[in-house]
């Protein structure tokens, strides 16, 4: 099950979308370089057609459920309740997916869509390396070429995610242009396509990018939230008060918001990261402090100074650390419909440490912000009765950089 | 950069400013001859604000009939790594969208050679897009080139370039349908700007029909001028487009040559294009 069509009267501007509609508001759109339009043009009619055949939903639908693992759980996390102090709080196992995050619903989507359209090579950014790991994967299965873009930076950051990456058979090629992190990683992605845009399928991922990227990413995501919504009402009986998530892209928390966007009594809470505080300008709180730009082809919130150039982002987790955000999300954002908090990088840290020790799980950097937020000043969020927050990923891939941060001596991460 | 003189002219701000050459006049001039337009690529900036100054003038002198002047952007996606690093030095030194202007208004005080601004959506729409198009003018630019915004990508902003009284530049690649190149050159003026990917190593007589081939097939649906640009290094590669189509852009072979040995490395560079270009052929 690709969308959740349900029929809702109640009108909610995402209810009467198109799936070939470019915008959200007035943000997306696809402002690409003109070699990409044909592309752009056949991933849509790709999309457009496979989303409505039974079969590509039947594949996909059994590929989530016996390769990915899915449904994954709804775990009630009763220590970490009596730590915040309020009503039930559900983890969404996402970190229980093959790949250990959400990363995997979506790439095997489009690759799923990648065989459809005959391209036999692949591509794919990444910050953290989790998209990296989970696009790597999915070609291995499908036996499809695998060329991923890394920051420099971030292949420092995150050794055993390359490794991870060149196991599955995956060319990992770091990019030592500009910040040497996902923003220049996605440039790198997306020159390569423009070179060799017939033969290549990008596998953008996140809901960033060009439409149809936005959509069809949080499409493959919408999975994660179609399912805690009907686990929630199945335990509970109610809907959740609030749903939480990271965002960086935002394609967790898309993927986590989008069956709740239409449910108004749920609070929908996305949380980005403030690094050394937004005050520091060393963040990456695109929708906290950006103003509205194009980046990667769609207009949305973006970190920028006085002269339109994209402004480096910081975080200590990879996986946020990105200038801009889903177009979705600024126009859910300006709605008034999703709101929006930011954490450091030191109360990241304190939330990743605190998981372990509350709930047996070591959770991903970058799902830490999520979590330190309802430690710290979203605790009232919990008041008002069940919360779900997307646990978007494990942590295995953070411990060695965790351990750096910390001033900690572990043997070297293999490399 | 000199951010004290601003975008607006300090001393007669309702005169209209001098005007450069038309683009049409400029294809028109050559096309007379028999010959093709050659369109160098400098980038605001690069190595230094003055030295890109310098490199306009020296790039007119040297036959140039259009100059593509580059506004650097952070995050320049469409450029190979050449003008990437060219893009982030001039970054580096403080070359701004203003900066660029300010460049571009001390050229046309000296001369009438037609100038396309060449940059991304996002510094322009930051700076306000009619603003920026005013501005453009007002400094004396002719056209203007967003990379990333294709035709049909944004209906207000293309027609806020073209109200603004510059030519829209736009980009055709080989894997432009032929139904859109109808498309693209419907709301584009000034020339078309193809960037053919097709490698010029190794049989050129192969390339040049296929070239040839790929610009007649644009001219069927289109009536402005076709420049074709993709890493034109030699004067040979220069003749071959110029016999296929009505411009030869050079860009990432000129910021290089200026890297080896600056505006004159720059400058001679461009004349052995031009007497490739205008050479008798057999």
């Amino acid at each position: 099950m690709v969308e959740d069509e349900r029929e809702s009267p109640d009108t909610g501007a995402v209810a009467a979308e198109s799936p070939s509609d470019p915008r959200f508001g007035r943000f997306g759109g696809r402002y690409v370089p003109e070699t990409l339009i044909a592309a752009l043009d056949e991933l849509d009619e790709a999309y457009r057609v496979g989303r409505a055949d039974p079969e590509f939903r039947a594949e996909l639908e059994a590929l989530l459920e016996d390769y990915v693992g899915r449904p994954t759980p709804l775990f009630r996390a009763r220590r970490l309740e009596a730590e915040v102090g309020g009503g039930p709080i559900y983890l969404k196992r996402e970190d229980l997916n093959h790949t250990g995050a959400h990363k995997i619903n979506n790439t095997i989507g489009q690759t799923l869509l990648a065989r459809r359209m005959g391209k036999r090579r692949i591509i794919a950014e990444t910050g953290a390396g989790q998209h990296g790991v989970a696009t790597a994967t999915a070609c291995a299965l499908f036996d499809l070429e695998c060329v991923v873009y890394m920051g420099a930076e971030d292949v420092d950051r995150q050794a055993l995610n390359v490794f991870r990456m060149e196991l599955l058979g995956a060319k990992v090629i770091p990019v030592e242009s500009g910040t040497r992190t996902l923003k220049d990683a996605t440039n790198e992605a997306i020159r390569d396509w423009v070179t060799n845009v017939e033969s290549t399928h990008y596998i953008i991922g996140s809901v960033v990018g060009p439409a149809p990227f936005p959509r069809m990413v949080r499409d493959f995501q919408s999975v994660i939230g179609r399912e805690a919504r009907e686990q929630i009402l199945r335990i509970e009986g109610r809907l959740p008060a609030a749903v939480l998530a990271c965002v960086g892209g935002g394609s967790n928390a898309m993927g986590a918001f989008h069956a709740f966007v239409e449910d108004d009594g749920v609070r929908l809470v996305g949380v980005e990261a403030a690094g050394e505080g937004l005050d520091s300008g060393r963040h990456s709180a695109s929708l906290s402090a950006g103003t509205p730009g194009v980046l990667h082809g769609s207009l949305s919130y973006l970190l920028q100074d006085e002269d339109g150039q994209v402004a480096p982002a910081h975080s200590v987790s990879a996986g946020l650390d990105y200038p801009g955000v889903g177009p979705e999300l600024s126009f859910l954002r300006d709605e008034g419909r999703v709101v929006y908090a930011a954490v450091t990088d030191e109360e990241a840290l304190a939330a990743f440490h605190r998981l372990a020790e509350l709930e047996g799980i070591i959770p991903a950097l970058e799902t830490a912000h999520a979590l330190a937020h309802l430690l710290g000043e979203g605790r009232s969020e919990a008041q008002e009765g069940p919360v779900i927050v997307c646990l978007s990923g494990r942590g295995d891939k953070d411990v060695a950089h965790v351990a750096r941060v910390e001033g900690r001596g572990l043997p070297e991460a293999p490399a | 950069m000199s951010e004290s003189s601003s975008v607006t002219p300090s001393s007669s701000p309702t005169r209209a400013p001098e005007r450069g050459k038309s683009i049409a006049d400029a294809f028109r001039a050559r096309s007379a001859e028999g010959r093709a337009a050659l369109i160098p690529y400098v980038c605001a900036g690069y190595p230094t604000r003055d030295v890109s100054l310098e490199m306009l003038h020296a790039a007119a002198e040297a036959g140039a009939d259009i100059l593509e002047l580059g506004i650097p952007f952070s995050d320049p996606l469409a450029d190979g790594p050449t003008i990437q690093r060219a893009t982030f030095k001039a970054l580096e030194q403080g070359m701004s969208v203003r900066g660029a202007l300010d460049i571009l208004r001390e050229f046309r005080s000296r001369r009438d050679t037609p100038v396309v601004l060449f940059t991304y959506l996002n510094p322009a729409l930051h700076f306000g897009l009619d603003a920026f198009v005013a501005a453009a003018r007002e400094a004396g630019a002719q056209g203007v080139l967003l990379t990333d915004l294709p035709a049909g990508a944004d209906r207000s902003l293309e027609d806020s370039v073209r109200s603004g009284g510059l030519d829209l530049i736009r980009l055709l690649a080989p894997t432009t349908s032929p139904d859109r190149v109808a498309e693209v050159a419907r709301g584009a003026s000034g020339f078309l700007y193809y960037i053919s990917r097709t490698g010029v190593t190794g049989a050129q007589a192969e390339v040049r029909e296929d070239l040839a081939r790929e610009v007649r097939a644009i001219r069927e649906r289109a009536a402005l001028p076709v420049a074709v640009g993709f890493g034109i290094s030699t004067p040979e590669q220069a003749a071959l487009v110029a016999d296929a189509a009505d411009g030869v852009v050079v860009g990432s072979a000129l910021v290089e040559a200026m890297g080896r040995g600056g505006v004159e490395e720059g400058q001679r560079f461009l004349r052995s294009l031009r007497e490739g270009m205008d050479a008798p052929r057999e």
